[in-house]
This record gives C-alpha cells, structure tokens and sequence, in this order.
C-alpha cells in the first residue's frame, strides 16, 4: 500500500508541482479546444492562438516564481 | 507506414536527452549505493527497475497502437505539456539563479554518508541496496518511458526512433558510469533539462493542435517553429527572472 502511494504520488509528481500552472495549462487547452472553433478563425489560426497562450502561460508562471 | 524524418529527427533527439538526464540521476544513486553496499545487489536491483520498465513499455506500445489517434493526441499532448512546461519553468528558475541547480555530486556524497549509517549487510543479496537502486531506476526510468511513449504515440511509427533515442543514452551512461566510476557531475543537467523540455513542449502543443483538429501552418514544419518560440521566450526569460528575483532580495533585505 505504502509502495503503491509513493508510485502514485511520484507519477503525480511527474506532471504537477504548481498547482496554478497546471491547472492554468489544462484550463488553457480547455478553452482552445471548446472557444477557438466558435471564433471561425481559420486557416491555421487556431494552432497559433493555441500555442501563444501556452507560451504566455510559461512566461507568467516563471515571472511570478522570481518575484516571489 | 514510412517514417517521417521531420518527426522522427526530433523524436529521437528529445528521447535521448531526456534520457541522458534521467540516467545520469539514476547512475549517481547506483554508484553510491555500489561504493558503499557492495556491487552485485545495486545492479542487480538496477537490473530489475530495467526489466520492469521494458516489459511496461512493451505492455502499453501495444495497447496505444489500439487507441483511436485524435482523442489519443489530445490527452497526450495536454500530458506532453503538463510534463514539459513543468521541465521548462525549473530550468528557466535554475539558469536565472531563482532555484538551486541539481548538484549529481552533493547527491552522490549525501547517499553514500546515509548508507553508511546502515546497518551492514549480510551474505547474499543485500535487500536495501536492492530495494534503493530498484526504486531509483524504476523512479527515473518511469520519466524516461513517459517520455518515449508520449512523443512517439502521437504517431504509433514513431515509437521506434523514441526508445532508440532512448536506449542509446542508456548505454552511453552505462559505459561512461563504468568507466569513470563517478556521478557524472559535468553533463550540464540543466541546459539538457532546457533543451529537452522545449522540445516537450513543442511535441506537446503540436500533438495537442493536433487532436482538437486544428491545422498547423506549414504542416510537420511547425514543430520546429514551435519549438523555436519556446526557447526563444524561455531564453528571454532568464534574464527577466534573474533581475526580478535581485529586486525582490533587495527589497526584502530593507
């Protein structure tokens, strides 16, 4: 049981340190794939929305760890 | 199906990276627990970690070869993600000097000074040597089998190049472990972990794209570009931090 705690606990471990940037990761992918098709954005825009959130995403997370 | 050079470069780059840096971790705790227990029962237990992870992998390559591919490429690209933005932002903290850099050779001196304070074993297999280099191999080489499976089941052909990059960062590890017999405390682990989890990142968003049906603009040529804006904005933010984490310190130290 405990063995099985620590596998599940370090699988956990693998995907989630910060609880805000994960979530903001999942929320994020969420709303592109339910939002960005209603917007009819087209030809590629979508994918490119898709990764400039993440991108922005990674960078508020970092800036918000340095200043505190 | 033939393979495609574009995805399977950068699959077998990013297998062998990431793997570079999960083995040089698990040979550390190996090492020490060799240097101090006794050698048949670290590898030995290192030996078993292995063999369980091969038969995972060869396990869940079957079952993802069944998985309808779109709704697979989306969780594993939010996956991808979760995994490789979480790689990202340690590396961007560790090089703007925000968290402390990952020292092999500090780990290996702390292993080694607590299993000295064990208890001395015994004739025939030392259970807690086994036990310690098992759970580091298995532990480590779960990241690795993540990884292998994950940039390689966006498409199921692809799984190959992956546990090739892989296995050959394996065997580098091995052969260097043996024959220099220390942690290899001058892999640059952070600028690796950097690297890596830009590639991660950009299989991430790509897979993800992918699975919620979007096109890409240049098609299998936009994971270099992704891949390139990850690093360029990482890259930018270490100096950001850096400078906001001196600010902070100064205020704080008022």
């Amino acid at each position: 049981m405990n063995g099985l705690r620590t596998v599940l606990a370090e699988l956990w471990g693998l995907f989630v340190d910060d609880g805000r940037y994960a979530l903001a990761i999942v929320g994020w992918l969420l709303l592109a794939w339910l939002v960005l098709p209603l917007l009819q954005l087209g030809g590629g825009w979508n994918a490119v929305v898709l990764a400039a959130g993440l991108l922005a995403i990674l960078v508020e997370s970092v800036l918000r760890r340095a200043r505190h | 199906m033939p393979i495609d050079w574009t995805h399977a470069g950068a699959t077998v780059l990013a297998a062998f990276l990431a793997s570079l840096v999960e083995c040089v971790e698990a040979l550390t705790v190996l090492l020490a627990v060799g240097a101090t227990r006794g050698w048949r029962s670290a590898l030995a237990g290192g030996a078993a970690g292995l063999l369980l992870l091969l038969l995972l992998v060869v396990l869940l390559g079957h079952a993802l070869a069944r998985i309808p591919l779109h709704g697979f490429q989306l969780v594993v690209g939010a996956l991808l993600l979760l995994f490789g933005m979480r790689w990202l932002r340690k590396a961007v903290l560790r090089a703007a000097g925000v968290l402390a850099l990952h020292d092999e050779e500090a780990i290996y001196q702390r292993k080694t000074q607590a299993l000295r304070g064990q208890r001395g074993a015994g004739p025939g297999l030392d259970k807690l040597a086994f036990a310690v280099t098992f759970k580091s191999t298995m532990l480590e080489g779960l990241e690795v089998v993540f990884i292998v499976l994950a940039i390689g089941a966006g498409r199921v052909e692809l799984l190959w190049p992956a546990s090739l990059g892989a296995l050959a960062a394996l065997l580098l590890v091995a052969v260097l472990g043996a024959v220099v017999h220390r942690p290899l405390a001058r892999v640059p682990e952070n600028t690796l972990k950097f690297v890596v989890g830009v590639l991660l990142c950009a299989f991430g968003t790509y897979w993800a794209g992918e699975g919620m049906g979007y096109a890409w603009p240049g098609g299998d040529w936009a994971i270099p570009g992704v891949a390139g804006a990850f690093l360029a904005m990482a890259a930018l933010c270490v100096p950001w931090c850096r400078r906001l984490a001196s600010i902070g310190a100064q205020e704080s130290a008022r």
